[in-house]
């Protein structure tokens, strides 16, 4: 599926120049902070809403003007949308007969499709006699008996209690590894897209900002919105001051990372940060920062610590118990520091120039690299 | 022992939503009184009325006979006619027309509304409730002016050759519809509002998107969704229409008489109180015999929650 579009709603430009390729048979997750016109895509590629520009593409076949009723797409609606006076088999049986297939065609599929979500004992039910769960199985199973190209699914999990959606997940994806359908799944629950998406698409405000894997989008992140949105980097202010060599708050850092320009952001995840020197042996003192721990949270899996200068987090195992005030050693690995552009505005530019040295001033020996 | 059965059941703990069976009586009771005195003993002396005789001068006079009944059949003084079987014929066939005609005209002026923004739907919603308020004779007089030699719609029927040069448009079966349509459509509309607008968008749009075209959609979706703003709408538009005599009065002439108009006939002109009762009661079992068709055909399903 390709989709390369534009919308606008009166004078609120939704989606801008958004393009997305998702191979066939991939779950690809749409992940966004609610109002990035990540629905709307979902609309377009359904065939509910008209781009104002641009083409969306299934199988290599253009489909942009194709209305919704004739597209080989189907959808599962956040609120379902079940039809409440139909019964659950005479929903999962709506779109085959609407094509007008042959009834006894019609009812073998159905039957396979109940027993395969497990709906056996539920056909005669109506829908408000349904669980959220339930309800969810048959909006499933009442789109994927068309066999469709594409499956989009609209925030599916939102409507669930949150103890049901763990296993729903593993459950969906289980589903999606029988067949052989395409899934596009809009979610704004970062734990969601990253679990569930074998392929990661990440909007805001109507733009594409970053497609890949999650691993990718998540330990490469594009700009500084990525490296912030998904659960939040340390992002640390840098100017480049030799190969490789960044000044930083924290002191000068070394990045694997190979880009042309000569100052932006050096970020890197708070897991990442390595604790203690004991914990890994410091080659040449290289990336190793002392700093002062301000605030430790104890999270059971592991231990949350915000330190200074920074402030900088660092989450770590729980087998550490530091207390406020303790001094500790950071080692940051320098393959793990992602090099981002910027500053792209006048006040980043001036934050830039003028916040690093009075912090410097302020922890003396945090400069100083560790002997 | 009938007093243990009632301590009994009132020990019980009771639901706090349900009303306590007593006091819901009594609040009932005004429209309870209301209903027996003005509707039940009224139907029922129009009962023994259709049984009593006319007198000589047109009074009420209370001798027993059924020779209502023979009339009703079609026998008159002059032996048997389909007159007024034909005459029942027609208003069931007026009244069924002029709703079904609602029932189109209401359909997409009803969802049009309902797809607008909330404060320009009241706007909508006032242009359909201020004919409401017009009288119905002001109506049809009004559908005399527009329909009239010198107008547009009459000069333009006679320049295509549908009637005479300098006829009007009425009396006849177009001057009726149109009259019967302008009055009830507001009662079609209003009630079908109220379900259209409690229509999930995303229920048609899930049909959409599971291959019906629009027509399927409308005739699997849109109107089991909507039924039961259509049956109030049905039963309002019917019922009246059944009944109606000043449109046909004003706009239908001799050969459209309805049953209706026949009523009317019989306590004012006629002075033929009894025959105009047993009238009355035949539109009200023919109504009663409509409206039964029409739940046997249209059963309540379930409904959304």
């Amino acid at each position: 599926m390709v989709a390369q579009v534009n919308k606008s709603f009166g004078n609120h430009h939704v989606l801008k120049d958004v393009s997305i390729a998702v191979p066939q048979g991939e779950f690809c997750t749409l992940l966004g902070p609610s109002g990035c016109g990540k629905t709307t895509l979902l609309r377009l590629v359904a065939g509910l809403e008209l781009p104002d520009s641009g083409n969306i593409c299934l199988g290599g076949q253009d489909v942009t003007t194709l209305p919704a009723n004739k597209r080989q797409v189907n959808t599962v609606f956040q609120s379902y949308a079940l039809f409440p006076h139909l019964n659950v088999i005479e929903n999962i049986s709506f779109g085959l007969k609407a094509r007008h297939l042959e009834s006894r065609f019609i009812t073998a599929k159905v039957k396979r499709m109940l027993e395969m979500l497990d709906l056996g004992e539920l056909g005669k039910r109506f829908p408000n006699q349904l669980s959220g769960g339930q309800k969810q199985r048959v909006a499933l199973a009442r789109a994927l008996v068309n066999e469709p190209r594409v499956l989009l699914l609209d925030e599916p999990m939102s409507a669930l209690d949150p103890h049901l959606r763990t296993q729903v997940q593993t459950e969906l994806l289980e589903l999606h590894r029988q067949i052989e359908t395409t899934f596009v799944m809009v979610t704004h629950d970062q734990g969601e897209a990253m679990f569930m998406g074998g392929y990661l698409a990440v909007m805001k405000d109507g733009q594409m900002i970053q497609m890949g894997s999650p691993r990718e989008v998540y330990s490469r992140p594009k700009n500084k919105f990525m490296a912030e949105f998904l659960w939040g980097a340390n992002i640390l202010p840098a100017t480049r001051c030799g190969d490789k060599r960044w000044d930083t708050p924290v002191g000068q850092l070394e990045s694997t990372d190979q880009v042309p320009w000569p100052r932006g952001y050096l970020a890197i995840r708070p897991e990442l940060i390595v604790l203690g020197p004991s914990q890994l042996e410091n080659r040449a003192g290289v990336n190793s920062v002392q700093a002062l721990v301000q605030r430790a949270i104890y999270r059971g899996p592991s231990v949350e610590l915000t330190l200074t200068p920074g402030p900088l987090k660092v989450v770590t195992s729980p087998r550490f118990n530091p207390q406020p005030g303790d001094a500790v050693s950071l080692l940051f690995p320098s393959d793990d520091l992602v090099a981002l552009e910027g500053p792209t505005g006048p006040d980043e530019l001036a934050a830039l120039t003028t916040a690093p040295p009075p912090r410097q001033n302020e922890f003396p020996a945090l400069t100083e690299r560790a002997a | 022992m009938e007093l243990s059965a009632f301590a009994a059941t009132t020990a019980k703990p009771r639901p706090q939503s349900r009303p306590d069976r007593l006091g819901s009586l009594l609040l009932a009771g005004p429209g309870l009184l209301w209903l027996t005195l003005l509707m039940a003993i009224p139907c029922l002396s129009l009962v023994a009325m259709a049984l009593a005789t006319r007198g000589q001068y047109g009074e009420v006079s209370w001798t027993f006979t059924l020779d209502n009944l023979k009339r009703l059949a079609g026998f008159g003084l002059f032996g048997w006619t389909p007159d007024l079987g034909l005459i029942l014929l027609r208003s069931l066939l007026v009244a069924a027309i002029t709703t079904l005609l609602c029932v189109a005209l209401a359909y997409p002026l009803t969802f049009h509304i309902a797809s607008r923004r909330p404060s320009v739907r009241v706007f909508w919603l006032i242009l359909i409730i201020v004919p409401f308020w017009t009288n119905v004779v002001v109506r049809a007089y009004g559908w005399l002016l527009i329909l009239a030699p010198q107008m547009p719609p009459a000069r333009l029927a006679a320049y295509l050759g549908l009637i005479p040069e300098g006829a009007a448009l009425y009396p006849g079966s177009l001057a009726v519809y149109l009259g019967m349509t302008t009055t009830f459509l507001p009662f079609m509309a209003l009630p079908l509002y109220a379900s259209v607008e409690r229509l999930d968008p995303a229920i048609i749009e899930a049909a959409r998107d599971l291959y019906a075209n629009s027509l399927l959609i409308f005739w699997k979706v849109a109107l089991p969704q909507t039924r039961p703003g259509l049956t109030v709408g049905v039963i309002m538009t019917f019922v009246p229409a059944m009944a109606m005599f000043v449109v046909t009065d004003i706009l239908g002439g001799a050969k459209n008489m309805l049953i209706g108009n026949l009523i009317q006939q019989q306590f004012s002109q006629a002075r033929d109180w009894p025959f105009g009762a047993t009238l009355s009661l035949a539109l009200m079992f023919l109504t009663l015999l409509s409206l039964t068709f029409w739940r046997l055909r249209n059963p309540d399903k379930r409904e959304s929650s």
